[in-house]
């Protein structure tokens, strides 16, 4: 692949041959106003955020959808590109419940707050669960728009809460189309689509029915990808104090994830992109089968079969009772290893099992 | 697996047999479709069950459960009688090729066509998509269905020669690629929770090995291979196994025959289960330890792409329970100290000074340490050294034994076919929302309610003859037992054949399964066993699909 080199205002950045004018600006730490591109999703150009002029073309063209080539210049803000771009969100937010978007007070308004200026509680930011984390109020405070020339009467249409992780509130989609190609693209699943045309135009399953009566498989990557709060985690708890990477406790792929943590709980799961063995993407068990961790049922101290009724012990009665009864069996013993737990675990495992109970009878369900 | 996941994707040929891989790995599957639908790859999907992956495939080939090796034997015919082999490959890097040749002679397309029940046009069609992929390779893909046979062992080399013949190893694309069902099964195999062998594979009865393990850990060790975990329920059953100590597994449901496990736990003087939920197993435990969840301790799991990846503590142990590790080092301590062993070699300040020293003793995870995974995510092994990369794709340019082998086989049919008595053949596997034996996403109530029990899968045909319906309650009983499940009519199990999972306690598959192992791998033939099933009553009223036959799909 060749090198090629671009010019972005005053700006040089390098590029490989077979990128996008976008995604050369991107890797040169340039910034492009976008809604629907995402790295590892076909170019759309749905948005037309990402308008730009390049000299000796014409017009306005969308930086996601435009190959790069060597020499261009690229203006990102003249007045007619910040004039369109602007138009473009005005249009977006117009049918969108842009209440919050455009008030002056907003700064002041605290998540969950009841609006005074308003008489009945539609739906807006204060009360969305992307309020802070969205896109699109980035977009708008990007663009500097301040107020509204028209507004649509927006589409009140019904939530689908067919999904047991989730919920879609067609009124806050902006039909970036993130979450059908993800589905389409990425998990090869397909169970959504763009349907309909214009002010009726929103996604839908395959017979426009609920989500859960598809061929959706639960896997919450649509949610994962969606700019705004049309697809939200239902049971939602907040944003997440702190985030840790480690892998997926289910199959063999070894899916690499963040665990969302608050107040000592796990409250989310967020694929990690840069994971070798998935790219950011999870089934349904990796993105939605924590809820076990905490679940009621942990056992939580060690405990002794009595007259058989387990009882509660502490755990230097339990180990000395376990270390008498297995030096009584030395010679006679078997241990079963895990393929649950850890390397580190199952190597000191197997080095108890040989090293101080003296057999080989180590083994774990492996064949199963 | 030979290649890496993401490497599916650059398959010119996928062939996935005796995986039903968009349900028990669906990332993995991810790969497949995108080879497929993004990058043109063709697709060979071999099941019984016409699974999710059948649909997109260019052939699919329903073989009987238990025909793997002739199905695989006649491919591999067909590509060298019709000059598709890869002569060099063959030449430079393998050897025994004219016996396995000669062993092939009675695998001709008719005879194995009758005995799988694949039609000779589709056998032909496989092979030649095969033998020349559209670009860079073609990979094999395969799970359970290939292992759990009592010519497990006899499949994989079958798969291995098919491999060999066409040159599909240590290149981009191609390959031989199982995937693992646990998180960590390829880790605790790695770590030698093996009856032969240390970790990394180092043999126990190998003196080199032995004395090498002998010095690190200052005790005298034992030579004699042990027990496989079949063996040792055989043992506990005939008295010379008294106690056992099962840390994190449910045998109870995962082991064929559960009856006998069961009633053989019950017989032993101690039983320790080591677990975080009260599983099926651990009530028939003397002594119950909580361990932890992944989610309260560090370590590290190894995928099925050998990709060694951290795992990292992030919320504090609940109530009373400890890390795993830290509840072996205390009983090794404990026991230690009885034995006037030395209770230092259990002392470690955490899990990266255990992999320090596992790292030590074992030549492919040598270059492995928690300080270089936080700098570099994840590595692969083999990873002899500190600078040394990792390995994404082995036998690239020699196989680790030196040249490969091709191994003559013979076709075995199932240890237990059906007849008048139990004439249907029971196959088992995994669902999209179940894990295992469901002690962890049984109690997650998403996937609950979204698979909340066993649907006995059944073809029309036979259903029709049992007079059972879609949500019919029916009786399934083996030779070893007998359990009730509602039955769920569809043509995706072929004639003769019922499938159940193994996630439901309440209607356990394994109580049916043989036992029967593999001489080799001592896996159980848990993928085919015979089975007779009957309607009995409780039949819901309005049933799901509406009391027709066919439904459910
Ligand atoms: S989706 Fe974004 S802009 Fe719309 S209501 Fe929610 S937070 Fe506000
Ligand atoms: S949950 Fe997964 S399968 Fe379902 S619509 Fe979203 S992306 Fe598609
Ligand atoms: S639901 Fe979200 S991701 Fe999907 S089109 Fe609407 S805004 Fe985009
Ligand atoms: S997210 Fe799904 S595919 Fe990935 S490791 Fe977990 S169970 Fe396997």
């Amino acid at each position: 692949m060749g090198k090629i080199t671009l010019k972005f205002n005053d700006k040089e950045v390098q590029g490989e041959s077979g990128m996008t004018v976008l995604e050369v600006a991107r890797s040169g730490g340039l910034y492009i106003p976008t809604l629907c591109a995402e790295p590892d999703l076909k170019p759309y150009g749905g948005c037309r955020l990402c308008l730009v002029e390049i000299e000796k073309m014409r017009g306005l063209l969308t930086a996601c959808t435009t190959p790069a080539r060597d020499g261009m210049i690229v203006k990102l803000d003249t007045p007619y590109v910040q004039r369109i771009r602007r138009q473009v969100v005005e249009l977006i937010v117009s049918d969108h419940p842009s209440d919050c978007l455009m008030c002056p007070r907003d700064p002041h308004c605290p998540r969950f707050n009841v609006c005074l200026r308003d008489d009945v509680v539609s739906p807006r930011c204060v009360v969305c669960p992307r309020n802070g984390t969205c896109e699109l109020q980035q977009i708008v405070e990007f663009v500097g728009l301040k107020e509204m020339r028209y507004r649509l009467a927006h589409r009140e249409t019904d939530l689908d809460t067919s999904n047991h992780f989730f919920y879609r509130d067609h009124d806050k989609c902006i039909l970036c189309t993130r979450c059908v190609r993800v589905c389409e693209e990425v998990q090869g699943v397909a169970a959504i689509d763009l349907g309909y045309r214009g002010r009726h135009a929103r996604i839908v399953t395959a017979l426009d029915g609920p989500l859960a009566g598809s061929n959706c498989e639960s896997c919450g990557q649509c949610m994962a990808r969606c700019p705004v709060g049309a697809i939200v985690v239902k049971n939602y708890r907040g944003e997440p104090q702190r985030e840790v990477k480690t892998v997926c406790p289910y199959c063999g792929v070894g899916c690499s994830l963040y665990l969302q943590i608050k107040d000592e709980k796990i409250i989310g799961v967020r694929g990690d992109r840069a994971g070798a063995a998935n790219r950011g993407s999870l089934c349904v068990k990796g993105q939605f089968g924590h809820e076990f961790v905490n679940h009621a049922d942990r056992l939580t101290t060690p405990l002794i079969k009595k007259n058989g009724e387990f009882v509660e012990a502490d755990w230097h009665e339990a180990i000395e009772l376990v270390a008498t009864k297995l030096v009584e069996n030395r010679g006679k013993f078997a241990g079963l290893s895990s393929a649950k737990c850890t390397n580190e675990e199952n190597y000191l495992f197997q080095k108890f099992a040989r090293g101080v109970m003296g057999t080989n009878n180590v083994d774990h369900c492996a064949r199963t | 697996m030979t290649n890496p996941i993401g490497d599916l994707e650059e398959a010119g040929c996928l062939f996935v047999i005796g995986s039903n891989t968009t349900e028990a790995h669906p990332v993995a599957a991810i790969r497949i479709k995108r080879a497929v639908k993004e990058r043109g790859a063709k697709l060979i999907v071999a099941n019984p069950k016409r699974i999710t992956l059948a649909k997109l495939a260019d052939v699919w080939l329903r073989q009987r459960p238990g025909t793997d090796v002739a199905l695989l034997n006649g491919l591999a015919k067909i590509i060298l009688d019709e000059g598709l082999a890869d002569e060099e490959f063959i030449k430079e890097r393998t050897e025994d090729f004219d016996a396995w040749k000669a062993s092939l002679a009675e695998f001709t397309p008719e005879n194995v066509s009758r005995i799988t029940g694949v039609p000779v046009a589709d056998l032909y069609r496989a092979a030649r998509l095969y033998a020349q992929p559209k670009h860079n390779g073609s990979s094999i893909v395969y799970a359970m269905g290939i292992t759990q046979h009592h010519t497990g062992t006899d499949n994989v080399f079958a798969v291995a020669n098919l491999a060999m013949v066409t040159g599909n190893i240590g290149k981009t694309g191609a390959g031989v690629n199982p995937l693992r069902g646990q998180n960590n099964v390829q880790g605790a195999c790695d770590m030698g929770c093996l009856p032969d062998v240390f970790t990394g594979y180092q043999k126990v009865n190998n003196a080199e090995a032995g004395a090498k393990f002998q010095q690190a850990w200052g005790v005298e060790l034992p030579e004699t291979p042990g027990l496989t975990m079949p063996e040792m329920i055989g043992a506990a059953h005939a008295g010379q196994i008294r106690a056992m100590y099962i840390m994190g597994e449910n045998p109870v449901l995962s082991e064929p025959d559960a009856n006998h496990v069961v009633n053989t736990l019950k017989q032993l003087d101690f039983l320790v289960v080591q677990d975080i939920f009260l599983t099926e197993t651990a009530r028939l435990a003397n002594v119950v330890l909580p361990g932890v969840s992944f989610a309260e301790k560090d370590g590290t799991f190894t995928n099925t792409e050998r990709r060694v990846q951290l795992v990292r503590k992030a919320l504090e142990p609940i109530g009373d329970s400890m890390p795993d590790w830290q509840i072996i080092c205390a009983l090794a301590r404990a026991i230690s100290r009885k034995l006037g062993l030395a209770a230092q070699q259990f002392e470690f300040a955490s899990p990266a000074a255990i992999m320090d020293e596992l790292a030590r003793l074992t030549p492919s995870y040598g270059g492995i340490s928690h300080a270089r995974l936080e700098e570099v995510d994840s590595l692969q092994w083999p990873c002899p050294d500190a600078s040394h990369p990792g390995t994404p794709i082995l036998h690239v340019g020699k196989f680790s034994r030196g040249l490969g082998k091709f191994t003559p086989l013979k076709f075995k049919s199932p240890a237990e076919m059906p007849d008048e008595v139990y004439p249907l053949v029971l196959t088992t596997g995994r669902k999209l929302y179940h894990y295992h034996t469901g002690t962890m996403t049984r109690r997650v109530a998403g996937l609950e309610s979204l698979a909340p029990e066993e649907r006995v899968e059944i073809n029309p045909v036979d259903a029709e003859e049992l007079d059972v319906c879609s949500g019919d309650f029916v009786k399934i009983a083996s030779r070893r037992g007998e359990v009730t499940a509602r039955a769920a009519v569809t043509d995706r199990t072929p004639i003769g054949v019922v499938f159940m999972t193994f996630h439901y306690a309440e209607s356990a598959a394994n109580i049916l399964t043989n036992t029967a192992l593999d001489p080799m791998s001592k896996m159980p033939e848990v993928k085919v066993c015979a089975v007779r099933v009957e309607r009995i009553a409780g039949t819901l009223a309005g049933a799901s699909a509406g009391g027709s036959r066919i439904g459910l799909s």
